[in-house]
């Protein structure tokens, strides 16, 4: 799994009808830091995920099973939310600073 | 297999169901002369490594779902063995 | 498949159960052509099925495939040595 920040929503009212009824994201690439790296790109969500929030994100083939055995076209979906003290550095989504590990 | 180094645990309240009591290794990839190269990756536990430990990383959903126990889930990555050494025939540049 | 040159080996007690008893090896890829080790960054670390000795060039299968090789079925394993190379014959595009 990779890390990376939802950064947006992306709505489609025509798309494959598996991808019906799930929510699409925009995130960026995390480093080890969690710091926003490179551009951003299309995952889709399979837990709840927000804008400002940290995730990870299974990709390839593994991206289509938060769903199996329903056959959903997706190489890159998230699979989990960072708790949000996991980068000490990083403010929080809520503006707040975040707290020491 | 390539060889990367633990530099984090992370945590993940809001998780798939499937990762549930596993741990979160944020694994650095590393070359051959342990320098660090592509993005860290976010790898499941297969051999009860920790930080700073060098191990062996998969990045293979049939391997990291091995180490799960549980098939047709949504992970990509696991460490599976902790390395003790490592032995070049000839001086790496 | 990639070749590669066995470059090191990886001894590792605490791993996978499936692992136990499977020899580990460093592959550098090489350039087909030279046959020279690429960058530090292009290696694999495999499962030797075939009996690879110290630096000779392989044969190396990557991703699920890997686990066709023999003795690998169902294992926790991304890259496996297939084949020890006797020779390459590489032609350039001009005597084609």
């Amino acid at each position: 799994m990779k890390l990376a920040r939802v950064v947006g929503t992306v709505v489609s009212t025509v798309k494959d009808e598996n991808m019906q009824g799930k929510k699409i994201l925009l995130v960026r690439a995390l480093d080890a830091s969690g710091q926003v790296t490179g551009e951003p790109f299309v995952a889709l969500d399979s837990v709840g995920a927000g804008v400002g929030e940290d995730v990870f994100y299974a990709r390839g083939k593994e991206g289509s099973f938060p769903w199996h055995p329903q056959p959903v076209p997706s190489d890159a979906s998230i699979v989990g939310i960072l708790d949000p003290f996991n980068f000490p550095t990083r403010e929080s989504h809520t503006g707040t600073e975040g707290t020491q590990k | 297999m390539i060889i990367g180094r633990v530099i984090d645990e992370l945590v993940s309240t809001q998780k798939g169901e499937y990762f549930h009591g596993q741990k979160l290794l944020l694994v650095q990839p590393l070359d051959l002369n342990e320098t660090d190269m592509d993005e860290a990756v976010l790898a499941i536990d297969g051999a009860d490594a920790g930080i700073g430990d060098r191990v062996l990383l998969v990045q293979d959903g049939f391997a990291a779902m091995h180490v799960l126990g549980q098939f047709q889930v949504p992970v990509d990555a696991a460490v599976i063995g902790v390395i003790d050494q490592i032995d070049f025939f000839d001086r790496q540049n | 498949m990639i070749l590669g040159r066995i470059a090191g080996t990886i001894v590792a007690t605490r791993k996978d159960e499936m692992l136990r008893g499977k020899k580990l090896l460093i592959v550098q890829l090489i350039d087909p052509e030279t046959q020279e080790a690429k960058s530090p960054a292009a290696y694999q670390v495999c499962v030797d099925t075939v009996g690879a000795g110290a630096r000779e060039t392989v044969i190396t299968v990557s991703g699920s495939s890997a686990r066709f090789s023999s003795g690998l079925a169902d294992h926790p394993v991304d890259s496996a040595i297939v084949a020890i190379v006797d020779t390459i014959d590489l032609h350039k595009e001009e005597e084609l």
